[in-house]
């Protein structure tokens, strides 16, 4: 909302020499503004009087002026067609600020001194929806009565202050001069003054001639005024400046003070060519597929959930959001049907969404006060009477279900100290009240506050304590911190140790979007569900909710490379979506993506490879607590996947997970991705971390190769290691796998280092050969061989 | 054969004090005191001695022989010493080249900033609680005094997967989830961070973002708590200078509404492009709960009172860290990730 601050004067006295300090009241209070300032921005002009006008003798076009400014007459060259001898201007006088950083400085054009600039209304910087073919073509022609050295923004009604206003959405009182007025008249303690409505009525009443007939809940009150023999033209330059202050382009006199009236009342009204009516209007709501051509000219087909405006055989308006075509006000209307109505706001918000948000939808929207809309259609008759000498015809037509009692609540003292932490003094409370125009009644501890229809927003005692507070001031209550019983504070550390481990292994956490396209959404899963799409995405990029984050992390990983970045080792714990059953749902997922070099340890970089970041998900497990309970399971794997380079995890035999490389199609580079479902794995229990107490006696290390199918799972053989040996056995670990020459074509060697180790004695040698021994006859027994 | 003796002595001292290297001193430790030296041989020929003298040659040899072997020990220890010294001499480095990089990951920086709300707020007694990203319609907007219809719907225009599900506006949505999950309807003191989405897409704004709700409900929890809790909130997340400002606003769920600005970080409140030349930066929307909201989730509004307030987490992680665009945070660059790895 953008406020004129000569139109707020109007109603309430305040000075806005210094506008600054206005808006920043008003933010005090709780409406914040985007900006503020003078309508039009520019300094040292004056009113001037072309006394001479030559052509200047080096041009075709320009002009050398001789301009009384009052106190002297100065010589100005000017371009401008319009310019001639006897014309009263506008000059900027040496020195003078116009918008857009222009500075006016003394200078001569092509030999000519020049003091001065002979100004265009577009050079005073307003915006070009506001000008008219002149303003664009010429300098301004101020009228012949302009006195020569006065101030033209004064004279022309244009030293205007605008503030705009961001209003919250609960305040669609402040949608109106009047709504501002009583807010100002609040902070500054200064009365609103009544709005004049005042005029003639003649002839036989309307109700003789015109029915309403209203057919719909969504209209609470319909009130509707005739008045005759408008004559159509331009408006009064008060009215076309606070339209433009307002940010309203003014079409002609009639239509202004429909705008004009709204803005001061915060009631739209909407006016119909009477002559295209048959005598009749109905409200109701539209037929499925009605159609109506608005004002635009565009044919609206329509839903059973538009309120329109009908003459009884068809759709001539949608109500509260665009008239209709066949009855718009043109330059022969002669007689008007004024409309000043209420309708269910929320029906009015799903049809401007769908249709066009304006000045006039936005204020159904919010609400509206029942006493303006009959103060509107009687200020509107006052003001066709004055400038456009209508004639207005007896009588008010009028359907309305409203009620314009004020509200009365009940409030104490207790209620609000309670609520804000602090001591308002009594007096003070009231005073507040009486600020803001509320009659109240003391009765004891109690107060009745009788808040008036246009505060739509108060409705309960919290509302007027937010009122005390907001024109008291909350500024001087003192924080303090609740008094609660002292207990220790709880989070979910798992995330965040998983987030910890990750880290110390490398990893970059990442960040990534939710929200991927439906055909990545299904990708890098075998599971059973359905996508959630969005029904109104605002991209089909990013139409449907991931399900795993393997895809987000890869788009991460393509921005990368795309930068040259080629070394991406990142993780994220996030979220992925599913329907499964009829039901959505959501699960905590673990993912990580690992690509190019990896920095492992000191002096170690290694190109990631599949046994890279199967590592790190070993050492998560372990870190978990899962140690031994977990496997890498081939085969089952999604297509997006290297077939040969790719593992189910599995612990407690729930698959939980996956690991792998990046099928070569997907992605040419070598990029290798887990994922874990924390949820399902996070239910697996486990146990406490125990310290385990360290043997006293030396282990010892004893490396074995064997020679086994190629294909064969290197775990099958760990198994059967594991199994022979016992319980002396402390680790095995892989430290070679060798094909080539020296083995057999086909086979592989797998080189072991197993260490031995009891917690009660130093085993001797013929002990760990027996157990070797062992080892070995069982490895020969499955068919292969060691190497000796 | 006393002169002998002495004159082995002197010829041996002689020759070690004269000798060059490791080589000819174990040389002379052979030829003097090996079991072929020359004062072996001597002790060897004192068969021919008296018993008188026997005892006198003894001991003269063997005062010769460990003075000879105290000299030889001497010299081998300066060699020794020498060697040592000139193969450390030969391990030096340049130690001024780079040590070896040794890197541990980052945590991204909103995840910083909500694990250090949540330290904050665990240490005065809160709990932090989750819920779905993918919440009802009923929870995000109609338990929070926000019916179909409200215009307030239009702050947050959403993503809505069906009539009922949407991915979650605000953190607010928590708020009801807990009131309601609190059977006993016992006290509440709460933080929920998480990520949030809107149909927002201009240049300041992303579709998902990251918010933080705060709710407290008690008996007799007033205004006054809210902003001494909020200040320690903002001060430790932007400086301990920074000052508060309340200014009324509105928020459904919520009565009266506030949004909390903070002098400005920047400048200190002296104006500059960040603050816009205000001074404040608005940081919270906070209130006291509506009563209504109380009553829909199952506490009576005539008992208990409560406070509530969110901000955006990508703003706090911004400011905190001079991060210029919004963007940044969800592009995920490696180069922009790795800066986040130093204690703040």
């Amino acid at each position: 909302m953008k406020l004129s601050t000569n139109f707020v004067k109007d109603y309430v006295d305040i000075d806005d020499g210094d506008i600054e300090k206005i808006a920043d009241d008003m933010t005090r209070v709780g409406n914040e503004y985007d900006s503020c300032g003078k309508l039009i921005n520019a300094t040292n002009l004056v009113i001037g009087e072309v006394k001479e006008c030559e052509m200047h003798p080096d041009s075709d076009h320009l002009h050398v002026c001789k301009v009384d400014v009052g106190n002297e007459i100065l010589q100005i060259v000017c371009g401008a067609p319009n310019v001639r001898k006897g014309l009263k201007v506008i000059v900027a006088l040496v020195g003078a600020e116009l918008p857009g950083d222009f500075k006016i400085k003394k200078g001569n054009i092509r030999g000519q001194e020049s003091n001065g600039m002979l100004c265009s209304i577009a050079e005073l910087g307003l915006e070009n929806k506001f000008l008219t073919d002149a303003d664009r073509d010429g300098i301004h022609e101020l009228p012949q009565d302009a006195p020569v050295g006065g101030d033209p923004l004064k004279f022309m009604e244009m030293d205007d202050g605008v503030i705009d206003f961001e209003l919250t959405a609960n305040r669609g009182d402040l949608l109106s001069i009047l709504g501002m007025a009583y807010e100002l008249g609040a902070i500054y303690d200064k009365p609103v003054k009544e709005i004049e409505t005042s005029h003639k009525e003649d002839g036989e009443d309307i109700n003789k001639s015109f029915k309403l007939e209203i057919n719909t809940e969504n209209c609470e009150l319909f009130l509707a005024k005739r008045v005759e023999n408008v004559s159509i033209k331009e408006s009064p330059a008060f009215i076309k400046n606070r339209l433009i202050a307002s940010g309203i382009r003014p079409i002609n006199n009639v239509v202004d003070i429909s705008n004009y009236v709204m803005l001061e009342t915060g009631q739209p009204l909407h006016y119909y060519d009477a002559d295209t009516l048959k005598g009749k209007i109905e409200v109701r709501m539209a037929k499925e597929g009605e159609k109506l051509t608005t004002l635009d000219n565009i044919e609206r087909t329509l839903s059973e959930d538009d309120i329109v405006i009908s003459d009884g055989t068809k759709a001539i308006g949608l109500a509260g959001v665009m008239g209709g075509l066949d009855t718009e006000i043109e330059e022969t209307t002669k007689n008007i049907i004024i409309e000043s109505a209420i309708f269910n706001p929320v029906k009015i918000r799903q049809t401007s969404k769908k249709i066009l948000r304006s000045e006039a939808s936005s204020r159904f929207e919010k609400g509206l006060d029942p006493v303006r809309t009959y103060m509107a259609i009687e200020r509107s008759c006052n003001l066709l009477e004055k400038y456009a000498d209508a004639k207005v015809v007896t009588g008010l037509a009028k359907y309305d279900t409203t009620s314009k009692e004020d509200k009365e609540i009940s409030i104490t003292y207790e209620d609000i100290n309670n609520l804000l932490g602090l001591e308002v003094p009594e007096k003070e409370v009231l005073e507040v009240f009486r600020k803001l125009g509320f009659k109240y009644k003391e009765e004891g501890k109690t107060i009745k506050v009788y808040v008036p229809t246009r505060r739509l927003d108060i409705s309960i005692k919290e509302d007027l304590i937010e009122e005390v507070g907001r024109i008291y001031g909350v500024d001087n209550i003192e924080g303090k911190l609740p008094i609660l019983p002292v207990r220790p504070g709880s989070y979910n550390k798992v995330p965040r140790e998983i987030r910890n481990k990750m880290i110390l292994l490398g990893l970059n956490e990442t960040l990534s979007y939710i929200l991927v396209n439906d055909k990545e959404a299904s990708k890098f899963t075998l599971d059973e569900f359905e996508m959630v799409r969005l029904l109104d995405p605002m991209t089909e990029e990013r139409n449907t909710l991931r399900y795993s984050m393997i895809p987000s992390l890869l788009k991460i990983y393509e921005y990368n490379k795309a930068h040259n970045v080629k070394d991406v080792s990142i993780f994220e714990i996030g979220k992925g979506f599913y329907k499964k059953n009829g039901e959505y749902g959501e699960d905590s997922k673990l993912c990580v993506l690992m690509s190019g070099e990896y920095y492992l340890g000191v002096d170690n970089r290694k190109q990631v490879d599949f046994y890279i970041i199967k590592g790190i998900a070993e050492e998560l497990l372990n870190y978990l607590g899962y140690e031994n309970r977990y496997s890498f399971v081939a085969g089952n794997i999604p297509q997006e996947f290297h077939p040969g380079q790719t593992a189910q995890i599995v612990v407690n035999g729930k698959q939980v997970g996956i690991v792998g490389r990046v099928h070569p199609t997907v992605s040419k580079e070598p990029v290798y991705v887990m994922e874990i479902n924390l949820d399902l794995l996070l239910e697996i229990k486990t146990g406490k971390m125990k310290y385990k107490e360290i043997s006293k006696f030396p282990s010892i290390k004893k490396d074995l190769a064997v020679i086994a199918e190629k294909n064969l799972a290197s775990e099958e053989i760990a198994k059967i290691i594991k199994k022979a040996a016992g319980n002396l056995l402390k680790s095995t670990d892989v430290f070679d796998v060798y094909t080539g020459e020296n083995v057999e074509k086909g086979k592989k060697s797998i080189a072991y280092s197993l260490e031995f180790e009891a917690q009660d004695r130093t085993l001797t040698d013929d002990e760990i050969n027996d157990i070797l021994n062992k080892i070995i006859q069982a490895i020969e027994k499955q068919g292969m061989e060691i190497r000796k | 054969m006393k002169e002998q003796i002495e004159q082995i002595s002197k010829n041996a001292k002689e020759e070690i004090a004269n000798v060059k290297d490791v080589k000819e001193l174990s040389d002379l430790k052979v030829k003097y005191l090996g079991k072929k030296g020359e004062l072996t041989a001597v002790l060897r020929g004192m068969g021919a001695l008296t018993p008188e003298e026997r005892p006198i040659i003894g001991s003269l040899v063997n005062v010769v022989r460990d003075e000879l072997e105290k000299l030889i020990e001497e010299k081998e220890e300066q060699y020794k010493a020498e060697e040592l010294t000139k193969k450390l001499e030969e391990e030096k480095i340049d130690i001024t080249l780079p040590g070896t990089k040794i890197k541990t990951g980052s945590k991204h920086p909103v995840n910083r900033i909500i694990e250090e709300i949540e330290d904050l707020f665990v240490s005065m007694g809160y709990d932090v609680v989750d819920g779905p990203e993918l919440e009802t319609d009923e929870y995000c907007f109609e338990r929070l005094n926000l019916p179909k219809g409200h215009p307030a719907r239009d702050m947050q225009d959403s993503f809505y997967v069906s009539p009922e599900y949407l991915l979650r506006t605000q953190t607010s949505a928590v708020q009801a989830r807990v009131m309601m999950a609190n059977e006993e309807k016992t006290p509440i003191r709460v933080i929920c961070p998480g990520k949030t989405y809107r149909r927002d897409d201009d240049a300041t704004h992303s579709h998902q973002f990251g918010q933080v709700e705060g709710l407290v409900i008690d008996k007799n929890i007033s205004l006054a708590d809210l902003k001494g809790t909020l200040e320690i909130f903002v001060k430790k997340m932007l400086g301990e200078n920074s000052k508060l400002r309340f200014r009324p606003s509105y928020f459904p769920f919520t009565e009266p509404s506030y949004e909390v600005d903070v002098s400005c970080f920047k400048c200190g409140g002296k104006g500059c492009n960040l603050c816009k030349q205000t001074g404040w930066i608005e940081v919270l929307g906070s209130g006291m709960v509506h009563p209504n909201v109380l009553k829909m989730n199952g506490y009576d509004p005539e008992k208990y009172t409560g406070f509530a307030f969110g901000t955006g987490l990508d703003r706090l992680a911004m400011f905190k860290y001079g991060i210029t665009d919004i963007r940044y945070l969800y592009t995920n660059d490696v180069r922009f990730l790795k800066q986040f790895d130093r204690k703040d």
